[in-house]
């Protein structure tokens, strides 16, 4: 089956690991929204991760230590903003926009000396009988790990938010930060920590950037993924599944317009190239512009600082 | 009733705040079953001193007692463990939250969602306040949302329950149910710590009285054996005088100064009301008073009428002007202002001095700019000159509006307009959170407005203000605004019957189960 | 324990000690970073903010210093009026770059003709790229409410393909012998933006960039415009209230920075850079946003903070030569600086106070 010189079965595999990276970052900055708290630093948090996590690997010859140390990473970077807004109450926009151009700086400074070297392979963990299933097994079941840990992350996100007691606080807090203060919850500790979870899943899927996807260092290397993230969020009206849904459409995009390239298609590669962002453009003008249920479920208290003054 | 155990006592609490003592050396005790008033003016310390009860603030210095042990609650939930349960004024409830999961939220360990959802169902039944658990709390009327904070206190079995200004945001026909409930729940043996300024609630429900002003006990009183005259001038600490009104002039002419003829606009406020329908005229000299719940559209009127919402042709008139299609700007321009709720962030910018707000709406008709350029020094002598004129209390006009109290900066915003001589003027809850003299300055400098000719409406969720100072009266309900009638000759049951609504076939409902 | 409680009053002492104490700090930790680099930190710290100023070559430094501040300040002013008004532009370095081709697209359309028209269309043309590229973020943000932060920056990824394609094609120099690159400006008089002053390092673009810092701060400070932005960004209900229209504060805002963003590309093609090339851009529109804040937002303190971030830069240079910094070191250093703005600033609006445990 091919259209055009290119494999559906390969194509969707493919975009299912493309798509790892903003997955990670934007169900992390999820979780970050719905405590209300807008973290721009998506982009810087990732580098962060992808350098980290590359320098880890080459160090130990280990991916996983590679993917434990991006989370490290990116959390640690993360730790910054959630020092400037959270306790000195610096505004989250501004603050978000310097943990990039940080991060970016960082980056390139870490990773001095470590242009042009390979880390470990990240193998891929067939799914036992189910990769032999024609089609389907080639598509669903024959990545490496971090692609089942992403769709994974993303179930457990889903529950977390929707049916216990942590997702509740999570969510009341993003909401009012007045009235879950009244009810006695530490509103600024609980964002500390959702800042913290946003900036380690930011900092996985930088690392899968370096380790797996490209696989080496070059600065600058996620490319916008980060905002893209952000983007994604938006898209998915706050819900994880559907964040799943927009980062594999995102994916996809990337991966068609990259084989479309190498395919020779007639339509010029700057078009191509710049496709991901006019799509990512296009799609928040239609979730934006139904004012409807989308723009409700935004968190109510999102971007703003707490602080308890009486 | 003195035989009853002491539940919880407080003994000489002291709570300082930089610039202002909340609470000095109050001490009241409350006994089991016991509906107990804490009664003050806004300002005098009441709020700080439950939240003390309720662990959300500690205090410098004295001590509590619960059944004769310490008690020093460090958190809410402690608060909560005790036995102690708080309905909050406002601020602890979430609109995208549905009322199972606000409920949960004020709870220690809630059972899981099924069973919690039928509880509150049983447990609303049971005090005839029917909730459904799975609605969306923004989509609750104020009455309603009310219902979920006293239901999340009941779940827990509270020993003393604390209201804090409860009936605020209740009709006359939900206050009646709110009380049949207290009433139950003291029977039951829960004491009940009610706070509030309104004192014909607190003689007709509460056993006992501990009053304060400016953070200190004044004076403890048996509710049910004193008039509300004495109650007011133990909590005023000084003798009232209802405003003076010189009597009516006849301006002739039949035209309305102002003219709303069939107003709908849609809400542009998440879990807003629009607006349908709304008409009435006021002419010039004329005080229109509109009540009505909390949340029935009187932001969105407010906001119509200012202009920052835009309405279809004719559909608002003033001064003879269609004004709507207009913006905030060129109405004040033709004589038409308004002073909206939210002073801080919405009728002044917190941040910006009290020149630069002077400058927000006194720009246009005092004539401060010049080809865009704005004439700072006017500005100041114009700011200057309300400080002056309406006694607001401030170091000086450099001075940012968010250091000055609620009272001062209401003087200023409603001095702000009223200085401007206008001919038409908007106000929503002018002496809202305003001490009780303040509050008599305000409705008095109205007055005199109305008397040298303005068409004033005056937007209140407080009846006694609105009959007080109104020449007719209409209720906003659910975005419909009620015939405007007459003040004299007006019962409280035919107020009652006009804020009723839709609510009244609830209440109704409710009286024959 | 520490407690922070709102000042009544913002302070005006903080206000403007704020950026001294950032750039203290930012020192101090940064020599710290240079020390555990194995630099000798003062040494480091002296060619960074001495040397271009009254070293050894700090006659051509200088110089150096307004062309590289030129395009910050004039970029870091149009931002600072949307961020002034809660509108966020952070999408600038695509400005600058569209503001750039349009401009220079208009030049080399006419070559080889000489005209003293021909220049002040060329500006004309970059400011309209600029506003232009402003205003996609602008409509879709009044029209459907779409985040302009995110739009503006995807459109610098948009804008870099274009400028790509603009260097490897339809501006690309037909007698380049194939290289990629449009034709170098300085050989082309009518259409060039030469240094003023020989070795001051003035061209059109930094006595642009003054000339509307001045028109900024009047603006902001005696205008009502002014006052409407602010009022804006302070409190957006109570502009409302005043008169504000949203929607036209926005196309306002964004075209302004756009715009000045687009001079400051067209400037910038037209003289320091000499040429359209894939990476004529150095990131002054992200360095502006830095730039804005460190100068609180205020059309003067921007001149202060461009010239600021023009010395890291010179001097960064410098000792990446002299002293083999890594140039990636300039940028932590930067990042630094405006994460020790954002945490001090809170001393203007809050005060910190001790109080002893147990209560």
């Amino acid at each position: 089956m091919d259209f055009g010189g290119i494999n559906p079965a390969i194509l969707i595999a493919s975009l299912m690991a493309a798509s790892v990276p903003i997955l990670l970052a934007a169900l992390g900055e999820l979780v970050v929204e719905k405590a209300g708290v807008l973290n721009l630093g998506v982009e810087g948090m990732m580098i962060m991760g992808a350098i980290v996590g590359f320098m880890v690997t080459i160090q130990t010859g280990s991916p996983f230590l590679g993917f434990v140390g991006g989370a490290i990473g990116g959390a640690g970077l993360s730790l910054i903003f959630a020092f400037l807004t959270q306790v000195l109450l610096a505004n989250q926009v501004a603050t978000g926009l310097a943990l990039t151009l940080f991060g970016l700086g960082l980056s390139a400074l870490l990773g001095q000396g470590y242009n042009g070297l390979k880390p470990a392979a990240t193998g891929a963990v067939p799914l036992g009988p189910l990769a032999d299933i024609p089609f389907f097994g080639r598509v669903l079941f024959s990545h490496d790990w971090v692609v089942y840990f992403s769709v994974f992350m993303t179930g457990v996100i889903w529950y977390v938010l929707k049916s216990t007691r942590l997702g509740l606080i999570l969510r009341a807090v993003g909401e009012s930060h007045e009235a879950a203060h009244a009810l006695g919850y530490k509103v600024n500790r609980i964002r500390l920590g959702a800042i913290a979870f946003g900036g380690a899943m930011a900092g996985m899927g930088g690392a899968y950037v370096s380790l797996v996807r490209v696989p080496q260092w070059v600065d600058g290397i996620t490319a916008g993924a980060g905002w893209i993230a952000l983007a994604i969020v938006v898209f998915a009206s706050w819900k994880p599944w559907r964040a799943l849904i927009g980062a594999y459409l995102f994916g996809g995009i990337t991966v068609l317009q990259l084989n479309l390239q190498a395919a020779g298609s007639s339509i010029p590669v700057e078009y191509l190239s710049m496709s991901p962002y006019l799509i990512t453009i296009v799609v928040l003008v239609i979730m934006s512009s139904g004012r409807g249920k989308a723009a409700l479920n935004a968190p109510a208290a999102l971007g703003q600082n707490f602080h308890a003054s009486r | 009733m003195s035989e009853r155990p002491i539940l919880l006592s407080v003994e000489g609490i002291t709570k300082a705040y930089p610039g202002v003592v909340a609470n000095s050396d109050v001490s009241f005790a409350i006994r089991e079953g016991e509906v107990h008033a804490l009664l003050g003016e806004n300002g005098a310390g009441k709020s700080t001193m439950v939240k003390m009860i309720y662990g959300l603030v500690k205090p410098d210095t004295g001590r509590m007692t619960w059944k004769g042990g310490d008690y020093a609650p460090a958190a809410p939930r402690v608060a909560r463990a005790t036995g102690v349960a708080m309905v909050f004024q406002h601020f602890s409830l979430f609109e995208a939250l549905n009322v199972a999961e606000n409920v949960a939220l004020g709870m220690e360990n809630p059972p899981p969602m099924k069973q919690l959802a039928a509880r509150i169902k049983a447990v609303s039944e049971e005090y005839g306040l029917p909730l459904d658990p799975s609605r969306m709390v923004g989509d609750l009327s104020a009455g309603e949302r009310q219902r979920v904070e006293i239901i999340r206190c009941l779940l827990q079995d509270p020993r003393l329950l604390i209201m804090d200004e409860p009936t605020s945001v209740l009709t006359p026909q939900e206050v009646e149910v709110l009380f049949r409930t207290l009433r139950q729940l003291s029977a039951e043996g829960t004491a009940i710590l009610y706070i509030s300024h309104k004192l014909e609630e607190i003689r007709s429900l509460c056993d006992a009285a501990t009053i304060l002003r400016r953070g200190k006990v004044v004076g403890t009183a048996d509710p049910k054996a004193s008039t509300a005259r004495e109650l007011a001038e133990m909590m005023v600490g000084a003798t009232l005088t209802p405003p003076e009104r010189p009597a009516p002039k006849d301006w002739g002419g039949p035209h309305a100064a102002l003219e709303v003829k069939r107003l709908a606009v849609a809400s542009p406020i998440a879990f807003g009301t629009s607006l349908k329908d709304v008409t009435f005229t006021v002419r010039k000299g004329e005080v229109l008073g509109i009540a009505g719940v909390a949340g029935n559209g009187q932001d969105e009127l407010l906001l119509a009428l200012s202009g920052e919402i835009r309405s279809g042709d004719g559909m608002v008139k003033a001064t003879g002007v269609s004004v709507g299609a207009m913006g905030p700007a060129e109405r004040r321009k033709i004589g038409f202002v308004m002073a909206p709720e939210d002073r801080l962030g919405h009728g002044a910018a917190p941040d910006m001095s009290l020149v630069e707000n002077a400058f927000l709406t006194g720009g246009v008709r005092k004539g401060l700019t010049r080809n865009g350029f704005i004439n700072w020094p006017a500005a100041r002598e114009f700011a200057e000159a309300i400080i002056k004129t309406y006694d607001v209390r401030t170091p000086g006009s450099h001075v940012a509006a968010r250091a000055l109290s609620g009272g001062n900066l209401q003087k200023f915003v409603v001095g702000r307009e009223l200085m401007q001589n206008p001919d038409v003027i908007v106000i929503n809850q002018p002496t809202w959170g305003v001490d009780a003299a303040a509050a008599a300055a305000i409705r008095q400098a109205i007055l005199d407005r109305a008397a040298e000719g303005a068409a004033v409406v005056v937007i209140s969720q407080d009846l006694e203000e609105l009959l007080e100072i109104a020449d007719t009266f209409a209720v906003l309900n659910e975005g419909r605004l009620t015939a405007p009638r007459p003040v004299k000759g007006l019962t409280i049951d035919q107020i009652g019957l006009m804020m009723g609504g839709a609510h009244g076939m609830e209440v109704a409902h409710l009286a024959e189960a | 324990m520490l407690r922070l409680e709102k000042r009544p009053n913002p302070s005006k002492l903080w206000l403007y000690g704020t950026p001294v104490m950032a750039v203290i700090l930012t020192m101090i930790v940064g020599g710290m970073l240079f020390a555990t680099m194995g630099k000798d930190p003062f040494e480091v710290i002296r060619t960074i903010f001495w040397d271009p100023l009254f070293g050894e070559f700090a006659f051509y430094l200088r110089g150096q210093l307004l062309v590289k501040a030129g395009p910050l300040i004039l970029i870091a002013i149009g931002l600072a009026l949307g961020f002034r008004a809660g509108i966020w532009n952070i999408g600038a370095e695509g400005q600058y770059i569209m503001g750039a081709i349009c401009g220079a697209a208009v030049g080399l359309a006419v070559y080889p003709t000489e005209s003293r028209w021909i220049y002040p269309a060329m500006v004309i043309a970059g400011a309209f790229g600029g506003w232009a590229w402003a205003m996609i973020p602008a409509i879709l943000k009044t029209r459907f409410h779409t985040n302009e932060i995110l739009v503006s920056l995807m459109l610098v990824y948009v804008a870099q393909t274009i400028l790509a394609k603009a260097s490897t094609g339809f501006l690309k120099n037909p007698e380049g012998m194939g290289f990629p690159g449009s034709r170098n400006f300085s050989s082309y008089p009518a259409a060039a933006n030469p240094e003023l002053i020989a070795g001051s390092g003035i061209h059109w673009g930094v006595v642009t960039a003054l000339a509307v810092a001045g028109v900024a701060w009047v603006l902001l400070s005696r205008h009502i415009i002014g006052f409407q932005i602010r009022l804006s960004g302070q409190a957006p209900r109570a502009a409302r209230f005043h008169g504000v229209n949203p929607s036209k504060l926005v196309v306002l805002c964004m075209g302004l920075s756009g715009a000045l963003a687009g001079l400051a590309g067209l400037f910038e093609v037209t003289g320091p850079a000499g040429q359209i090339t894939i990476d004529f851009n150095v990131g002054y529109g992200f360095t502006a946003i830095i730039v804005a804040f460190l100068g609180r937002l205020n059309p003067i303190g921007i001149v202060f903070a461009g010239v600021l971030m023009a010395l890291t830069y010179v001097g960064g240079e410098m000792a990446s030569t002299n002293l083999g910094l890594p140039s990636a070191t300039i940028q932590v250093f930067q990042g630094m600086l405006l994460f020790f703005l954002l945490g001090v600033d809170v001393l203007t609006n809050y005060r910190i106070r001790t109080f002893m445990g147990g209560k």
